[in-house]
């Protein structure tokens, strides 16, 4: 009996000396925040959104009455979210495309050695570097209808508010209030911002590709050319789908430039989803229409996600 | 005339010096190896001759053409690399075809090259392959196959042999100088395995600290060293040293024999040889000990064939000896090979 006892104290001693070297209990404890931040704030918001989608609440009627699919009839028929659809696919699709041909030719300008690299390694860092408001705030200023800097510049040029300049004879641009000027503004800002993430990933993975296999291409007799689309691209393209899977929902879900730079004017010609989205539900206080308008795209990026993903894999493989 | 040749070639990178002025010959069809331990910098010889390095200074010539400026692809080599280089992502026959496209030569052509190459090597079957489903030795003959299907005047073999295991690597040797034979292409072969170079080279260049030490056939630079590097580099283990007062005496441990085996047609130096310890290595024993008559620093090493059936055991001491002809004499200070000496 008292043996059994002794057994009893020192086996307790054991498990509690050996606690942080049990798998299970650490495991719990380290996850615990991580699964809290997720259950929290994406889960919880996500749900939530889609029973306001299928629900008649607004601000004012906060009571969840089951409509069906009512919302999302609603939202198809105005104009302004057809438009806001179009805008999000176009703005995704061309800022994604030139984002990944200027940091393809970037990732291969900085891999270089050339006097100054770090100096602009680090500017083309900076857009990534300085919050996203800051700097498209900037670039409103940029683009004034008054006061632009580009204006000036294109005036200086002569292109711009001379009888037969190239651009007109009036002395302002006014790129944030015409219809394509100011898509491509929008453009061209996202493209700013997004830009430095994707030649830094692109960079690792060009560096990362085995320097043999560029000595090989060489001695092959390659071009420059051919060892960059046949050799380099192949090599990292599992790297470039992620890089482009994270561009593309980063895109589709961002609101910040369109919000500061436009807020989705002249009109609506450069309104996208998530803008419109925080307008009807948020402004406009129909919270039922904005949740249908936010999670319409849902099931679109979903299969994007996941085709990416699963190609991404496939290629690694081998 | 000289297939390759390269004059005063110079490398450094930074304040390091890789290739202080190497002077090459390359002869027709010849299996030239290079053989040196890590950074010695036959690496980057090679390098240089395929242009994948700048020489800081010197010239290097292919086929009678100065390219010393060209890039690779103006050059007329082929090279393997240490890990193959094989594209992962490209089929055996995109693989061989490479260099091919690169030249853009027409689509009939290039199969039926790729064909033919892939015949000599014995790897039609995998043609569709990826490098991933491959052994060590078909990617090896891939990468072979590879090289020789651009007709090149020279081919630059890297170490081609140390990724594969010591079992493959016996008859991967023997498969790549049948094929070098066939072909007769001109093949420069870079290794630090001195029994790949002894066993393949018809000549043999010994590099050290970025400079050639000796260039010749293997038994020229096993029996006819010119310098202490290359007689206590070559051999396992290497020639024994004595350390005399105007110079160094040597012998390789296989010509250090118990007296009484000794080659009696040749004169025979005696020394009295005090063993401390005996390995056994199945074909051989290697003995460890000193020769009495030069102290206690006099570490020599004796090689006795298992065939040689004299007993020995350690901690005793026996008359061994050593033909006269096959001591070599050194220069202590600059370790050059001399006349023999009176000792």
């Amino acid at each position: 009996m008292e043996q059994s006892a002794e057994l009893q104290k020192t086996s307790t001693s054991f498990n509690l000396r050996y606690l942080a070297d049990s798998e299970g209990v650490l495991g719990g404890i380290f996850l615990f925040p991580a699964l809290a931040y997720i259950i929290g704030l994406v889960a919880v918001p996500f749900f939530v959104a889609i029973a306001f989608s299928l629900s008649d609440v607004t601000v004012g009627d906060t009571s969840l009455d089951f409509v069906g699919l009512r919302n999302f009839q609603n939202i198809i028929r105005t104009p302004q979210f057809r438009r806001a659809l179009l805008n999000t696919v176009l703005f995704t699709v061309i800022s994604q495309f030139f984002i990944i041909l200027l940091a393809n030719i970037l990732a291969v300008v900085l891999a270089q050695d050339f006097h100054g690299k770090w100096l602009a390694r680090m500017l083309i860092m900076m857009p990534w570097a300085t919050p996203i408001a800051l700097g498209t705030i900037g670039w409103k200023w940029l683009f004034d209808s008054k006061f632009s800097t580009f204006d000036w510049l294109l005036v200086k040029l002569g292109l711009l508010g001379a009888p037969d300049a190239l651009l007109g004879p009036g002395l302002h641009m006014t790129f944030l209030g015409r219809e394509y000027l100011a898509m491509a503004s929008v453009i061209l800002v996202h493209i700013w911002r997004t830009l430095p993430l994707a030649a830094v990933i692109l960079m690792a993975g060009l560096t990362s590709i085995d320097r043999e296999l560029i000595d090989q291409a060489e001695v092959d007799g390659a071009s420059f050319w051919r060892i960059h689309m046949q050799v380099k691209i192949p090599l990292v393209l599992p790297i470039l789908y992620i890089a482009l899977l994270f561009g593309l929902i980063f895109t589709f879900t961002d609101m910040t430039v369109v919000f500061i730079l436009t807020r989705g004017g002249p009109v609506y010609y450069t309104q996208v989803l998530s803008v419109w989205a925080y307008f009807k539900g948020i402004d406009g206080g129909s919270l039922n229409e904005g949740a249908a308008i936010a999670l319409f795209l849902f099931p679109v990026l979903l299969a994007v996600a996941i085709l990416l993903l699963k190609t991404a894999r496939r290629m690694e493989v081998r | 005339m000289a297939v390759v040749e390269t004059r005063d070639l110079v490398k450094h990178f930074g304040k390091v010096g890789a290739v202080n002025g190497v002077n090459l010959e390359v002869r027709e069809a010849e299996f030239l190896v290079i053989l040196g331990p890590s950074g010695c910098g036959k690496t980057t010889l090679m390098r240089m001759i395929a242009g994948l390095e700048k020489p800081t200074s010197g010239r290097i010539f292919i086929g009678g053409q100065e390219v010393t400026r060209l890039p690779p692809r103006d050059r007329k080599i082929a090279m393997v690399f240490q890990s193959y280089a094989l594209y992962p992502h490209m089929t055996v026959f995109e693989n061989i075809s490479f260099p091919l496209r690169a030249r853009r030569e027409p689509q009939a052509e290039i199969h039926n090259k790729v064909e033919s190459a892939a015949t000599l090597l014995g790897i039609e079957r995998l043609l569709e392959r990826h490098p991933r489903q491959l052994s060590g030795g078909e990617r090896q003959r891939v990468a072979l196959c590879r090289a020789l299907v651009k007709e090149p005047q020279v081919m630059l073999l890297d170490e081609p042999l140390s990724n594969l295991d010591a079992k493959l690597r016996a008859t991967a040797r023997d498969e790549l100088l049948r094929f070098q034979r066939r072909t007769s292409i001109t093949t420069i072969f870079v290794t630090h395995d001195q029994i790949e170079a002894m066993g393949m080279g018809d000549r043999i260049v010994v590099m050290n600290a970025g400079k050639v030490r000796q260039i010749g056939t293997p038994h020229e630079i096993y029996h006819d060293s010119q310098d202490i590097f290359v007689s206590t580099f070559l051999g396992s283990p290497g020639m024994n040293l004595i350390d005399l007062n105007d110079f160094q005496v040597g012998f390789r441990p296989e010509q250090f024999v118990p007296k009484q085996v000794a080659d009696r047609r040749n004169e025979v130096r005696e020394f009295s040889f005090h063993v401390n310890r005996i390995e056994y290595l199945g074909a051989d024993r290697l003995l460890y000990g000193q020769v009495e008559e030069f102290g206690e620093d006099s570490l020599v090493i004796a090689r006795l064939p298992e065939a040689m059936d004299v007993p020995i055991t350690a901690e005793q001491t026996y008359e061994f000896g050593v033909s006269r002809k096959d001591l070599r004499f050194f220069n202590r200070e600059t370790g050059k090979r001399i006349e023999p000496q009176d000792f």
